[in-house]
């Protein structure tokens, strides 16, 4: 077990290091910060300082080796725009995100596992092509389609709800419906085939054989093998949890890492965006090792390998 | 109940699949009797209806099957039966063991957790008894060390062993009537020849009747007293094992049996049947044998062939039988 | 066949072996075990003559085919098909060998693209290894269908369209366009039903007859491979146990586990057959990875001594010059029920 975290901590390193380099070199080869914050009539002695200030003069890998070294030891360097730290600029958005990501996470499961479910027991049934056709409309409208929708039907025509901002709690309720009614769509169709591929095992018919009623085959037979295909969508699902609201965050003025992500690319301010990719890598590196233990966990063919080969 | 009810019997039993469109007849008219503690085969090839006749039995089909007829136990009819009496039936009066032992297992849940599942379900068992009842059962099948094993899953354990398990899950109930379908065709033949032996001396010691679902006939001769030969879904033959394997009458049956070649003595050619089985939307209107039949006549291809009692053992759905003598295939003395 | 000169032999292995490393239960890093799949391995097949291979799951008889037919490398050993060596995989030699040598598999469907004709499947062998052009490979696929009993208008039907004997005939005939010389088939009739299975069996035994081609035939049904082999080899946890005529080795086994498996066969004929003897092993065969010391076959012999334990038994010849592998050859007790 403690070999399994080490070598996957070791994977989860590697991972981070190459999405972090990645990015830093194409935010330099894209655009010059010091055209962007200090707008290109400024004069070429203060671009000149500007660049000389933040290291921008060296050569690329140098500059990488000096950013590596001091995030090393803890620093991520600065934001170029207001001079604070670029990692707490970050985890300060972290929490606004989360409060419409984490409620909307727990709408697309409340909503789309079960939905599926009853999809999956009542294949063919009229609710079955009801509630697949409503999740074939949910996950293939774009979300920013789908938030304007909701604007209208909420905000502009039924006043009910803010339609941007983040004053109070209701101005939370329509980004969470955004984010959360696509992603049920996705869940009620991945929980839909995870289950109607159990329900023909033939473990289910032989428990149905032994006299156990429909509803315990469903309950002890049937779900806790479905439940394993399912986690990979769950953990993709968690996975974005911190940097899946990024449009639904432009659309409604909400604060969080998204908006933070959209304004440091355009500005160039390259610490912040650094800080950002690292944050969310390792928030998604986390997610994939939290699916991997919930495999072992699920299912013990993952945690006992055979000892048979034929 | 008067004696001679038998604990089974199907009567007229029909099963049809919504396929696509089409309508597929699995299972066409089987009637057929299972006396307490009887050992009856069912030989057929894939396609013929053998396990659909008792999936329909116990209501265990999809939804898009339709079952007609008739399936008494102990003269009370399952296939008009509500869901919540045939589940109490399941299990309980009649058990079924599957052909793939490794996939009949739940393969999330240890060994023990789906023997004393069973147990519970039958017996009302506490935990405590359950467990000691499962370490029982699984020492009555011939598993070594089930304190161990109770702990596995199915994955850990041998094809052999996993079936020795779903016989222990099906013993559980005590059942009346143990239905095993083709429970040795995914194992190796040593194995196979263990399972066969333990089924056989389990229905010994308990007295439980079986049906035995194998397109195997060696397998089916050798463990039952009585063979219903099926083909197409009708019963064609049906007699006591040895007068069926020394002196088959239905050509479909002395054709499968020339279709065998022997392990002993001089090699000769295979009497291969020709043709296939015919589709089951598209049955023939006569005998549905008739087309792949050397001995067939005219009649045989435009009306269906009645149930015809040889000796009141023997009955076999031919018209032509009487004026048959010895095999219709190239006269290859089958038993002798 | 162990007393002809090997020259004479299309297809001859010589300890043939094949190791895996595998993974070690529980063990992330390093720790690998050793399975023996095939473990020396010896046998010769003659130009159109047929060598039964027979043996449970894991006892290493697909991986000799594979061996056989060089679609993977040998551990150790040799095979030299018409006297020569195989060449290494991946050479133009050794896909010039593949027409030469090919091969029949279990589940037809698997085997056949189910978007294509069959006609077209036939056809494609020749085209690939440019035997033909498109119109004379057309006239050969057409050829070779009736030679395997299928009707001309079988051309353009596609695989699903077909029964299960019929594609195991569009199977063979696929195999057989490129005119092989030797046809490795892996339980080529297990998955049909009993009725068919006798049709491909007499083809089988018909193709041989016209075309002379060499069968290595493996199967787990003993009748069957008695009824196509002109020698058989049992094979036991990667090696060869009993190796003779065909006959002969059926009608009176002289290895334990021949034995058993020979009893094993559940058999319709009563009258006819001589009583068999009964032994049902008790047990499992054994994980490949943990292969018993000694013989093998030990711990489920029912006749094992302390020597069955200590040595390992060498294939050797018997008064009637078929090959065991047993100690106790001589001394278990009579086979015959008589």
């Amino acid at each position: 077990m403690l070999s399994f975290i080490v070598s996957r901590a070791a994977r989860a390193a590697i991972t981070i290091l190459l999405v972090v380099a990645f990015a830093f070199v194409v935010m330099r080869l894209s655009g010059d910060p010091a055209l962007l914050i200090l707008s290109v009539d400024a004069p070429p002695e203060a671009i000149e300082a500007f660049r000389k200030a933040w290291g921008l003069d060296r050569p690329i890998w140098e500059q990488f080796l000096t950013f590596a070294t001091r995030a090393l030891a803890g620093d991520f360097g600065r934001s170029m725009r207001d001079g604070r730290p670029a990692l707490a600029l970050v985890l300060e958005r972290v929490p606004a995100t989360l409060a419409i990501t984490l409620p909307a996470l727990a709408l697309k499961l409340a909503l789309g596992i079960p939905a599926g479910i009853f999809a999956a027991l009542n294949r063919n049934s009229w609710a079955d092509r009801a509630a697949m056709m409503a999740s074939v409309a949910g996950f293939t409208m774009p979300s920013f389609v789908l938030a304007l929708l909701l604007v209208l039907v909420f905000a502009v025509q039924l006043g009910w709800l803010p339609a941007s901002g983040s004053d109070t709690p209701l101005h939370a309720v329509l980004p969470i419906l955004t984010l959360g009614t696509a992603g049920a769509a996705i869940m009620a169709r991945f929980t839909r085939s995870a289950m109607l591929e159990v329900l023909g095992q033939p473990y289910i018919r032989a428990a149905s054989a032994k006299g156990l009623g429909w509803w315990l085959v469903v309950l002890r037979h049937a779900l806790p093998n479905a439940a394993i295909p399912t986690v990979t969508i769950i953990g993709f699902m968690v996975g974005s949890l911190v940097a899946g609201a990024v449009i639904v965050e432009s659309v409604f003025a909400w604060p969080g890492i998204g908006r933070l992500l959209v304004s440091s690319v355009a500005n160039r301010d390259l610490a912040v965006v650094q800080s950002l990719l690292m944050v969310i890598a390792g928030w998604m590196v986390l997610a994939n090792l939290a699916v991997d233990l919930a495999y072992g966990w699920l299912d013990p063919r993952v945690r006992t390998i055979t000892s048979r080969a034929d | 109940m008067p004696p001679e009810t038998p604990l089974l019997a199907l009567e007229g039993l029909t099963v049809d699949f919504d396929a696509g469109g089409r309508v597929a007849r699995a299972v066409d008219g089987v009637d057929l009797a299972v006396g307490r503690g009887d050992a009856v085969g069912l030989v057929g090839e894939s396609g013929s209806g053998k396990s659909v006749t008792w999936l329909a039995a116990l209501g265990l089909l999809p939804s898009r099957a339709r079952v007609a007829g008739r399936a008494r136990l102990d003269g009370e009819d399952l296939v008009a039966a509500p869901r919540r009496r045939l589940e109490a039936i399941r299990g309980r009066r009649i058990a079924m063991i599957f052909q793939d032992p490794a996939s009949s297992l739940n393969p999330v849940h240890r060994i023990g957790r789906q023997v004393e599942e069973a147990i519970r379900l039958h017996r009302g068992a506490d935990d405590g008894a359950a467990r000691a009842e499962a370490m029982r059962l699984l020492d009555q099948v011939g598993i070594a060390d089930p304190r161990r094993r109770l702990d596995d899953y199915p994955h850990q354990l041998s094809g052999g062993m996993n079936q020795r398990v779903m016989i222990a899950i099906a013993l559980a109930g005590r059942p009346d009537l143990l239905i095993a379908d083709e429970p040795t065709t995914a194992l190796d033949a040593t194995i196979q020849a263990q399972i066969l032996r333990l089924l056989g001396d389990l229905r010994r010691a308990t007295g439980m009747a079986m049906v035995l679902i194998s397109h195997d006939l060696g397998v089916v001769s050798e463990n039952v007293d009585r063979v219903c030969v099926m083909y197409a879904g009708r019963v064609v033959e049906e007699a006591p094992a040895d007068a069926l394997f020394a002196q088959p009458r239905h050509p479909y049956t002395q054709g499968l049996l020339a279709a065998l070649p022997s392990l002993t003595g001089p090699r000769q050619r295979l009497a291969a049947i020709p043709g296939t089985v015919p589709e089951p939307w598209n049955l023939p209107a006569g005998c549905s044998f008739a087309p792949r039949c050397p001995a067939a006549a005219a009649e045989c291809l435009r009306t269906r062939t009645p149930g015809l009692a040889l000796t009141p053992e023997h009955a076999v759905t031919c018209t032509r039988v009487l004026a048959l003598r010895g095999s219709v295939w190239d006269r290859r003395q089958v038993a002798a | 066949m162990s007393d002809r000169p090997p020259a004479l032999a299309l297809l001859a292995a010589d300890g043939l072996t094949r190791h895996y490393r595998v993974r070690r239960p529980g063990a992330m890093f390093g720790r690998r075990d050793l399975l023996r799949a095939v473990d020396g391995v010896s046998f010769a097949i003659r130009p159109g003559q047929t060598l039964g291979l027979v043996g449970e799951s894991g006892c290493g008889k697909s991986t000799t085919a594979k061996l056989v037919l060089g679609l993977a490398p040998a551990t150790a050993g040799t095979v030299s098909f018409d006297g020569a060596p195989l060449p290494a995989i991946g050479t133009a030699a050794w896909r010039d060998l593949r027409r030469r040598m090919q091969m029949v598999f279990q589940d037809p469907l698997g085997a056949l693209d189910r978007r294509l004709a069959v006609g077209w499947q036939i056809m494609e062998p020749l085209l690939i290894h440019r035997l033909a052009g498109p119109r004379d490979a057309r006239e050969r696929a057409r050829a070779v269908m009736a030679s395997v009993g299928l009707q001309p208008h079988h051309f353009d039907r596609y695989p699903h369209e077909l029964s299960g004997g019929q594609r195991q005939r569009v199977v063979l005939a696929r195999a057989l366009i490129t005119e092989p010389r030797l046809l490795v088939c892996d339980e080529p009739i297990s998955a049909l039903d009993v009725s068919i299975q006798a049709q491909v069996v007499n083809l089988l035994l018909d193709l041989q007859e016209k075309l002379g081609v060499s069968y290595l035939f493996i199967s787990h049904d003993l009748k069957v491979v008695r009824q196509v082999s002109h020698d058989v080899a049992v094979m036991y946890l990667g090696r060869v146990v009993e190796q003779g005529e065909a006959d002969a080795l059926f009608r009176d086994p002289v290895h334990p586990y021949t034995r058993a498996l020979v009893a094993a066969i559940p058999s319709p004929a009563l009258g006819g057959e001589r009583r068999r003897e009964r032994i049902v092993l008790s047990g499992d065969p054994p994980n490949p990875i943990a292969v018993p010391a000694g013989c093998a076959f030990h711990p489920r012999c029912p006749w094992a001594v302390a020597d069955c334990k200590a040595a390992t038994p060498a294939l050797r010849p018997m008064p009637d010059g078929r090959l065991v592998a047993c100690h106790r050859a001589e001394a278990t007790p009579e086979s015959r029920a008589a």
